[in-house]
């Protein structure tokens, strides 16, 4: 406590001493950049490669070709651009993993804290999850996508509706983890002294929540939220594997890749690609979480 | 100083405080903790109560209970005119400004992930409806009252040692200009040196502000220097409550005098003169206390009736009250030592 009267430091922005750590944590950059390019290439993608529309017989001469300058990835059984394949279905694979994601984290995180900061909601919350956990999902799955696919498909259009459909089917049945985990947290947090103080000031128990619970689980929120990305990917692909995702002729990784298997030991390209662009959203995501995860705690910030 | 005048600040009535317990497959509530059983005391407005014991006599919860951060089971807490334990919510959410704590372990007691200012303004954000500069301006008030630097108001609390956050705890509890605070142990997670530095500051803010406080602790000496008053907790009950200077020159109560022989005495001539009192045996367990007297289980002076009648806390003389049959009952000349050993259970095994 040397008094230097030195300058009365600005009150520097969270938001921006948060990006400067985020900054200095490699993985976390080079997730970002990764993924970013793969939105990108789904987003943009599309707009720029279009190959032209071929004969049926041209089609047939080009399948299973190997990836050249014509077509980059190659082409599939029917001869069709494996590049413009990816880039569609990099749209919906990417949108199904992160929409799942929030939903799962955003469920997952309410039934936690609700649980664990209320005693009285704690037990039938807890067996609810429990129930979750026990239920087997991919047939729970395929009785929710049966008995709803149509109704859903009535009002918003098919594709928009098994979009709506497997992302909340998803959302909704991998919560659990994140809700345990959160729980835990919480019943530690709030014997804290200083949720107890914040009490004994007389906050209400939502604002203890949000000032003092929910900023301190983010740690395990984030990693349930990373490795829930990839798990919605797999279960999408799952799902429309089944027949019970996306209509056939409309791609996804996951689909791209359980068409290529069939095919995995005389053309590898066919599954490379679509597992490459999974590994690496996952991977990515995995590393941005991380930094994310580091650069939200001032311990580490300061650093 | 006990005259009729000005009614007390702080007036605690029969306060208990039972954390039940369930057992079985059922859970049945098959009996209580009783870590505070019925304990009365009155703190007068610029007075510092001090309250000791040993770990797991009940003082912390009765500072927590009296704040109201448990639901006291049974008992009154008037706090400047009002019964805090039944107050409903939004008034008592109305009353916590004049009543606060510091709480024990300074590195606990702050949320990691908020900065200094937002630590000191939170009871602000709570209670006021200030803009932005002005609660900046309370908290660097704050901080020049508590000693911090005010450059440090955007840092986090792992930047700072345990005598500066304890600062901010204090800095916090300041923050609505209380009438009382609890403080809980604020000194026990703390190096020694700090501890004289945390204590004048809270001598300083006393004068100053006018508080008033009850300061628990284990730290007999410091609170031999810090209260005008002691009361020796055991067992979730009181036994003594007397001022500090009699009761640290000659301590009644059994429990007080065994407690205080453990004082260290810094005059090696006296203190190889003096005779330490050590107890034997352990506590009983709260969950079953003794019938009688909760200390007749380990008291070196332990009589029939004392285990068989809870002995009240009176008062015996002018100032100080006593819970202990040797005060109470004149025909008792003095210890009897009629049954011993085999009763000395522990744990509340029955005999």
């Amino acid at each position: 406590m040397t008094d230097t009267n030195t300058d009365l430091r600005p009150p520097e922005t969270l938001r921006s001493a948060v990006w400067a750590q985020f900054r200095k944590h490699k993985g976390a950059m080079f997730g970002l950049v990764v993924l970013g390019l793969l939105v990108v290439f789904s987003v943009l993608g599309p707009l720029v490669w279009q190959p032209e529309k071929l004969s049926v017989a041209e089609a047939l001469r080009s399948k299973n070709l190997p990836p050249s300058f014509a077509h980059p990835m190659g082409t599939d059984h029917l001869g069709r651009d494996q590049m413009q394949r990816m880039m569609l279905a990099g749209r919906v694979s990417l949108a199904v993993g992160f929409v799942a994601m929030v939903i799962a984290v955003v469920l997952g995180t309410l039934i936690g804290v609700l649980a664990g900061y209320f005693r009285r909601l704690d037990g039938a919350l807890m067996r609810l999850t429990d129930m979750f956990l026990a239920l087997p999902l991919i047939p729970l799955l395929l009785v929710m996508v049966m008995l709803f696919r149509d109704r859903v498909a009535g009002y918003i259009g098919p594709e928009m509706g098994a979009f709506l459909l497997i992302v909340s089917a998803i959302g909704i049945t991998s919560w659990m983890q994140a809700a345990r985990i959160v729980r835990g947290e919480v019943l530690a947090l709030k014997e804290r002294e200083y949720v107890l103080a914040s009490r004994s000031i007389g906050a209400t128990p939502k604002r203890v929540i949000l000032r003092h619970i929910l900023p301190n689980v983010i740690s395990p929120v984030m990693v349930a939220a990373t490795l829930c990305v990839a798990e919605a990917i797999i279960t999408e692909s799952v799902l429309s594997f089944l027949g019970l995702g996306f209509p056939p002729d409309f791609p996804t990784w996951g689909r791209l890749l359980f068409e290529g298997l069939d095919y995995m030991e005389s053309y590898p390209a066919r599954v490379i690609f679509p597992g490459l662009a999974i590994s690496l959203t996952v991977l990515s995501v995995n590393y941005i979480g991380d930094g994310l995860r580091d650069a939200l705690d001032p311990r580490i910030r300061g650093r | 100083m006990l005259d009729a005048s000005p009614p007390p600040l702080v007036q605690v009535d029969g306060l208990k405080m039972y954390f039940p317990i369930y057992t079985g497959l059922l859970r049945r509530h098959t009996g209580n903790v009783k870590a505070v059983d019925g304990v009365s005391f009155a703190i007068n407005a610029g007075e510092t109560l001090g309250l000791v014991g040993e770990s797991g006599c009940g003082k912390s919860t009765v500072g927590r209970a009296i704040l109201r951060l448990y639901e006291p089971t049974a008992g009154r807490v008037v706090i400047d005119g009002s019964d805090v334990a039944h107050l409903p919510p939004e008034a008592l959410r109305q009353k916590r400004p004049t009543m606060q704590m510091v709480f024990q372990d300074p590195q606990a007691s702050l949320n990691p992930r908020m900065t200094l200012a937002g630590i000191i303004s939170e009871p602000l954000d709570e209670h006021t409806d200030w803009t932005a500069e002005r609660k900046i301006e309370r908290v660097h008030e704050l901080m020049d009252q508590v000693g911090l630097n005010r450059r440090f108001i955007n840092r986090y609390p792992h930047e700072f040692s345990g005598g500066q956050r304890q600062r901010i705890g204090i800095a916090r509890a300041l923050a609505l200009n209380p009438k009382f605070i609890v403080c809980d142990e604020p000194i026990a997670a703390l190096d020694v040196s700090i501890q004289a530095q945390v204590v004048n500051l809270l001598e300083d803010l006393q004068d100053r502000l006018g508080l008033t406080y009850l300061f628990i602790s284990h730290d007999l000496s410091m609170v031999r220097h810090l209260a005008n008053r002691v009361a020796v907790m055991y067992l979730g009950r009181i036994a003594e409550l007397s001022p500090s200077a009699d009761l640290y020159a000659r301590p009644l109560h059994p429990y007080a005098e065994a407690l205080l022989s453990a004082v260290n005495e810094p005059d090696p001539v006296i203190a190889a003169r003096r005779k330490r009192i050590i107890l034997k045996g352990d506590v009983p367990s709260p969950a079953n206390p003794p019938q009688g007297c909760n200390f007749c289980t380990r008291c070196p002076k332990v009589m029939d009736i004392c285990r068989t009648v809870k002995p009240d806390l009176v008062e015996v003389e002018p100032g100080r009250m006593v819970a202990c049959h040797l005060y109470t009952n004149p025909d008792v000349a003095g210890p009897t030592g009629a049954s011993e050993a085999k009763e000395r259970n522990q744990q509340g095994v029955t005999q």
